[in-house]
């Protein structure tokens, strides 16, 4: 659904496009290495709790943001798209790491050759692991997606 | 309930008459279902309420209706990771459990079949994702093994230098989620705060905080880095001061012990007979630590105690990680200390690739470099067991060789797929609510169970 631009829309539009950004709360949906470095991101030295997200739901309903953190095997695809089904819109997936974007270095029977395959991603972040830092970029980088987007997807 | 009496002149007594017979009848194919119309004097003293059952876990008869079966996981927050348990419940006891893995399966194994010994440590190394040194150290031992050759001693100390650093910081990330489970939020911040600074240090040695890929057949990738000492030391100083916060905080306090003592039992034998090793089983009194008991990388010059407890419970093993935080963190002092001179990598042409500026000035050099990134170094034909005591107890690495530049099959012991298989033992007949401290307490990582 597209809605034009006028003088009223515009304001609206971007004070909701900022309240989203402003407490996307995370689903914890940790798998491999990468879960490590994404609880390293909420604790004290890097502290999600400055971009209002340091409440890791473990519902979906109550999250905004599926940040796959490691390899997806093939048993655990269904459950995955099960938990993004889930989660209410609006909803953003990050897919942390090689694994989750790519495969990785896992190119065999048993993992999904990219977490794009099930769900769709916004944001591809790259490392193996990638550190806090990179996964803090990763976030940052969608709120300027939401915030330069639609507010309804 | 007492047992019927089956004898066959029932049975046929009891189908055939059984329109006349009158109540309970039944010829199905578990045979009769006939009540005893006497029932014994212990059973009738229940009934009239003049013997009374204390103990609500021994009884195990009740109907099936009050049982129900829940299911924990696979995605769920302390799991640790994507464990998922069939958990029967009767009102808020525990009667069994069913680990179900497989979620996180990697195909690890396989995929080591298809990499070179050189390419090895990095598949192994994102195994056990809380201990990747460990994973490395024992491809890279199996490795040698095969290949019948010795690393230079820098690079041995170097390796339990970094090992037992890594022991630290696991044995952090178990004891920052195991408070995180429970209810300690504060223990989740504090634990990765002080990992933080041992991951600092990993960074600038290996160029990654986690899957280093920096212990490789042959010795170490790269020398440690300028001041490393400065960095050690500031390591040294600063973790055996937390941990005095930790103590105050968690382990003297009368509301945690009184949460976790005697809680999730896991006796001695039950480890000897499960397989259990490291913390768990230390913590069950029985001192068994392959540091000791079967030393590799020349950990036996090092002068360190095995903690052993005897309380075999939730606490105890708990207790005992803090205890070996500091016997690891006497081994880094004294590896710090007596950090021999010399190479870093074994100077056999065969194994070590040549230096890059070598690469420049010999053709040799060049073809050698060729072959070993290319083709990779061949290893005898045979077959080769090592184990290291990783954080979560003991690694296991078997590699068959067939001569060639790749392992024809290789298998890792994972200490946590091993240590699982106690969680129906711990867990069963406990209430519900000690059910996540039994599994934080047994440190399982998933990346470890499935590979």
């Amino acid at each position: 659904m597209y809605s034009p631009d006028n003088i009223f829309t515009t304001t609206i539009d971007k004070a909701v496009r900022w309240s989203r950004t402003q407490s996307m709360w995370p689903v914890t949906f940790g798998l491999a290495c990468c879960a490590i470095e994404m609880m390293a991101a909420g604790s004290a030295k890097y502290d999600l709790a400055r971009y209002g997200m340091e409440v890791f739901r473990a519902s979906p309903r109550q999250a905004d943001l599926m940040i796959v953190a490691g390899r997806v095997s093939q048993k655990m695809a269904p459950v995955l798209r099960q938990v993004y089904d889930q989660m209410a819109e609006p909803k953003w997936v990050i897919a942390m790491g090689a694994c989750s974007s790519t495969g990785g270095m896992f190119n065999n029977y048993a993992l999904v050759q990219g977490v794009d395959h099930i769900v769709p991603v916004d944001i591809y972040v790259p490392g193996c692991p990638p550190g806090p830092q990179s996964l803090m970029h990763g976030i940052l980088t969608l709120h300027d997606k939401i915030m330069a987007g639609e507010i309804n997807r | 309930m007492v047992k019927n009496k089956e004898n066959s002149e029932d049975l046929e007594f009891w189908a055939t008459n059984s329109e006349e017979g009158g109540w309970n009848i039944a010829s199905t194919d578990e045979g009769s279902q006939k009540m005893n119309e006497e029932e014994s004097d212990q059973q009738l003293k229940i009934q009239t309420g003049s013997d009374v059952v204390d103990d609500y876990f021994v009884e195990e008869e009740t109907s099936e209706d009050e049982r129900m079966i829940v299911n924990m996981g696979p995605q769920h927050p302390s799991t640790h990771g994507v464990l998922r348990l069939q958990v029967e419940l009767e009102g808020e006891a525990v009667r069994r459990v069913k680990p179900v893995i497989g979620y996180l399966h990697t195909g690890m194994e396989k995929t080591g079949e298809e990499l070179t010994y050189l390419q090895g440590p990095t598949n192994t190394t994102r195994m056990d994702y809380l201990s990747p040194f460990f994973n490395e150290l024992v491809f890279s031992l199996t490795t040698e093994k095969l290949l019948d050759i010795e690393v230079p001693a820098r690079a041995q100390t170097i390796r339990i230098l970094m090992t037992e650093l890594n022991r630290v910081s696991s044995h952090l990330v178990a004891l920052a989620t195991g408070g995180m489970d429970i209810g300690a939020l504060s223990m989740m911040i504090f634990g990765f705060r002080e990992r933080e600074l041992i991951l600092n240090f990993f960074e600038k040695t290996t160029g990654l905080r986690m899957n280093h890929n920096y212990i490789r057949p042959g010795g170490v990738a790269a020398d440690l880095p300028d001041d490393w000492q400065k960095d050690v030391k500031e390591i040294l100083k600063v973790i055996p001061e937390k941990l005095k916060d930790y103590d105050e905080m968690l382990l003297d306090n009368p509301i945690w012990q009184g949460r976790l003592q005697n809680v999730g039992i896991l006796t001695t034998e039950e480890c000897l007979a499960y397989g259990i090793t490291g913390p768990s089983i230390r913590a069950a009194g029985y001192g068994w630590d392959l540091r000791k008991m079967q030393p590799y990388s020349g950990i036996e010059k090092f002068d360190f105690n095995v903690p052993v407890l005897q309380e075999s419970d939730v606490f105890a093993r708990w207790r005992i990680k803090v205890l070996e935080i500091l016997e690891s963190l006497k081994i880094v002092e004294q590896a710090m200390n007596s950090m021999p001179k010399g190479p870093y990598k074994i100077q056999d042409k065969k194994v070590t690739p040549p230096p890059r500026k070598r690469l420049d000035e010999s053709m040799e050099a060049l073809i050698h470099h060729f072959k070993i990134y290319t083709e990779g170094f061949k290893v005898p034909e045979g077959e080769a067991y090592v184990a290291v005591e990783s954080p979560r107890g003991e690694l296991g690495c078997y590699i068959v060789s067939d001569g060639s530049s790749k392992p024809y099959r290789m298998h890792v012991r994972g200490p946590s797929f091993c240590n699982l298989q106690a969680l129906p033992v711990v867990m069963a007949d406990s209430p519900i609510a000690d059910a996540v401290a039994a599994i934080a307490s047994l440190d399982p990582v998933i990346g470890d169970v499935d590979r």
